[in-house]
């Protein structure tokens, strides 16, 4: 094994492209266990805790670009208001000890249908910035997970940073477990109201072989409250809009049977979610006079 | 292939030598450096057994990869005492300890020095009571309020718990539990490690 330490991010670059199979490790707090377990011998590990610039992120117009290595911590801490959904599954995330060291580029890279991340960067609407010596690009969310623990990322490529928008409305975030600390979810679920396109986005974790949104039940609920002229009124959603909300988001998993939960457990509790986490958010919106401001 | 490491332990400059490119901290201390404070249990980042200070910050040292803390500071539980007196006596806690960089205290009179650490126990004079050892508050308020019982998690507590109190001196019972949710304890139930700390936190309020 040999053990890259890039001190800058063209050097990183420079080395992924030289070993496009090299594992990269910056919180450490996924790999490190395999290796421990002795489940994986990579050839080379490199390390990315000296490129300053990936703990780092910056608050635009529109989005949040935030660096590949940002801990769980920071989020949580300094981004609740842009991030309000990311801030809250951040949260979710094992322990403090790990969320001193773990970052979104990591749950990304591993891209587990489980990652606590995945849900709220679903429903908030992102796009991962992904550099390779060839150049960069930047991947929809919705594009950027391809299979169980797979993603785009080609192998030449490493995550820079993932541009998250800001919160246009409120956003919340609902997982199961058996404890409040460390724990993985045995589901999850993220909602985002958007009032300003007026639309509603969704995110599940751990109930697919990816993360997955539910796109039927958003299109169902923003269809449901154009209708109703909710957007404006503010007026309540009505119990069998938010039961049928539940059912469509249900309907969007595709669960299997684990040591952590059965296929029918999982359809049932992202169902409870969604219709909680809906009352949730446009509660929140209506007693906000319905700004625009998000929060968690 | 093996690599050589330097970084900051307890204040002072140490080096490890033959490291294997995927061996943890933990074993960098436990192993390399003769310091058996920091816990190995379940090698995943779920027990928090052994949490350490990383410049300033609070990890699972089983978690990061040794080439990882090249450079960098790192406190185990056999520099508390020495690490909570220096805060109380010139107000560097962890942060601004990191700043320092390289080689820890510019005088090299602070830190703990590797012989002592290695032979540093919280026994003293009288084990039961912590008498004639030199401990920190949040030491000697585990032995006081009896949150001691097999010892095993006992390191990473004290190292989470001092890091909660150096920047929450008046922790609710939330925070305590919030702070510790990344420690496990199989013997005490929890009660008296909750005690610890509020002893250990309302001490530090009479002090001021």
């Amino acid at each position: 094994m040999d053990f890259l330490r890039p001190a800058s991010w063209e050097e990183a670059l420079a080395a992924k492209a030289e070993h496009p199979a090299a594992v990269p490790i910056a919180g450490g707090t996924d790999i490190m266990v395999e290796i421990n377990f002795d489940h994986r011998r990579p050839e080379h590990l490199l390390d990315l805790n000296r490129i300053t610039e990936l703990s780092e992120w910056e608050v635009g117009g529109e989005s949040v670009r935030l660096g590949a290595s940002v801990p769980y911590t920071r989020i949580m801490e300094d981004l609740r208001t842009e991030l309000p959904g990311l801030a809250l599954a951040s949260h979710t995330v094992a322990s403090p000890q790990i969320r001193n060291r773990g970052g979104v580029g990591g749950n990304l890279g591993t891209a587990s249908p489980a990652g606590d991340a995945h849900p709220a960067l679903l429903a908030a609407g992102a796009e991962v910035e992904a550099e390779s010596v060839r150049g960069s690009r930047l991947i929809p969310i919705d594009a950027f997970y391809t299979g169980v623990k797979r993603n785009a990322l080609a192998p030449d490529e490493l995550i820079r940073a993932v541009h998250v928008k800001k919160a246009d409305g409120p956003q919340q975030y609902a997982k199961v477990g058996t404890r409040n600390a460390m724990v993985i979810a045995v589901c999850a679920f993220g909602i985002a109201l958007h009032p300003g396109t007026r639309t509603v986005r969704t995110g599940i974790g751990s109930a697919a072989p990816t993360p997955v949104r539910a796109e039927a039940a958003e299109e169902f609920l923003s269809a449901a409250l154009e209708e109703g002229g909710c957007w404006d009124s503010g007026g309540a959603i009505t119990p069998s809009v938010a039961k049928r909300f539940a059912e469509l988001a249900s309907g969007a998993c595709n669960p299997i049977d684990d040591v952590r939960g059965t296929a029918r457990y999982r359809r049932h509790a992202v169902g409870i979610m969604a219709r909680r986490t809906l009352g949730w958010t446009w509660e929140q919106y209506r007693r906000s006079g319905r700004t625009l401001e998000g929060a968690a | 292939m093996t690599m050589r490491v330097n970084f900051t332990v307890n204040g002072r400059q140490q080096q490890a030598d033959d490291v294997w490119e995927g061996e943890s901290l933990l074993y960098v201390l436990r192993e390399r450096l003769g310091l058996p404070g920091s816990k190995n249990a379940c090698e995943q980042g779920e027990c928090g057994s052994c949490t350490v200070r990383l410049d300033g910050v609070p990890v699972c040292s089983c978690l990061v990869a040794a080439g990882q803390v090249e450079g960098r500071d790192v406190v185990t539980v056999e520099g508390l005492a020495d690490f909570a007196r220096q805060r109380a006596e010139h107000g560097h806690g962890g942060r601004q300890r990191a700043e320092h960089g390289h080689g820890g205290c510019a005088t090299g009179a602070c830190g703990t020095p590797l012989q002592e650490a290695r032979r540093w126990s919280a026994g003293g004079t009288d084990s039961q009571t912590g008498e004639g050892a030199e401990l920190s508050p949040v030491q000697q308020a585990f032995i006081d309020a009896g949150a001691v019982q097999c010892g095993f998690c006992t390191p990473g507590l004290l190292v989470a718990a001092d890091e909660l109190l150096e920047r929450n001196a008046s922790p609710s019972d939330a925070d305590i539990r919030e702070a510790l949710s990344g420690n496990l304890c199989r013997c005490t139930g929890y009660e008296k490690i909750l005690d610890a700390v509020r002893l250990a936190a309302a001490r530090q309020g009479e002090a001021v």
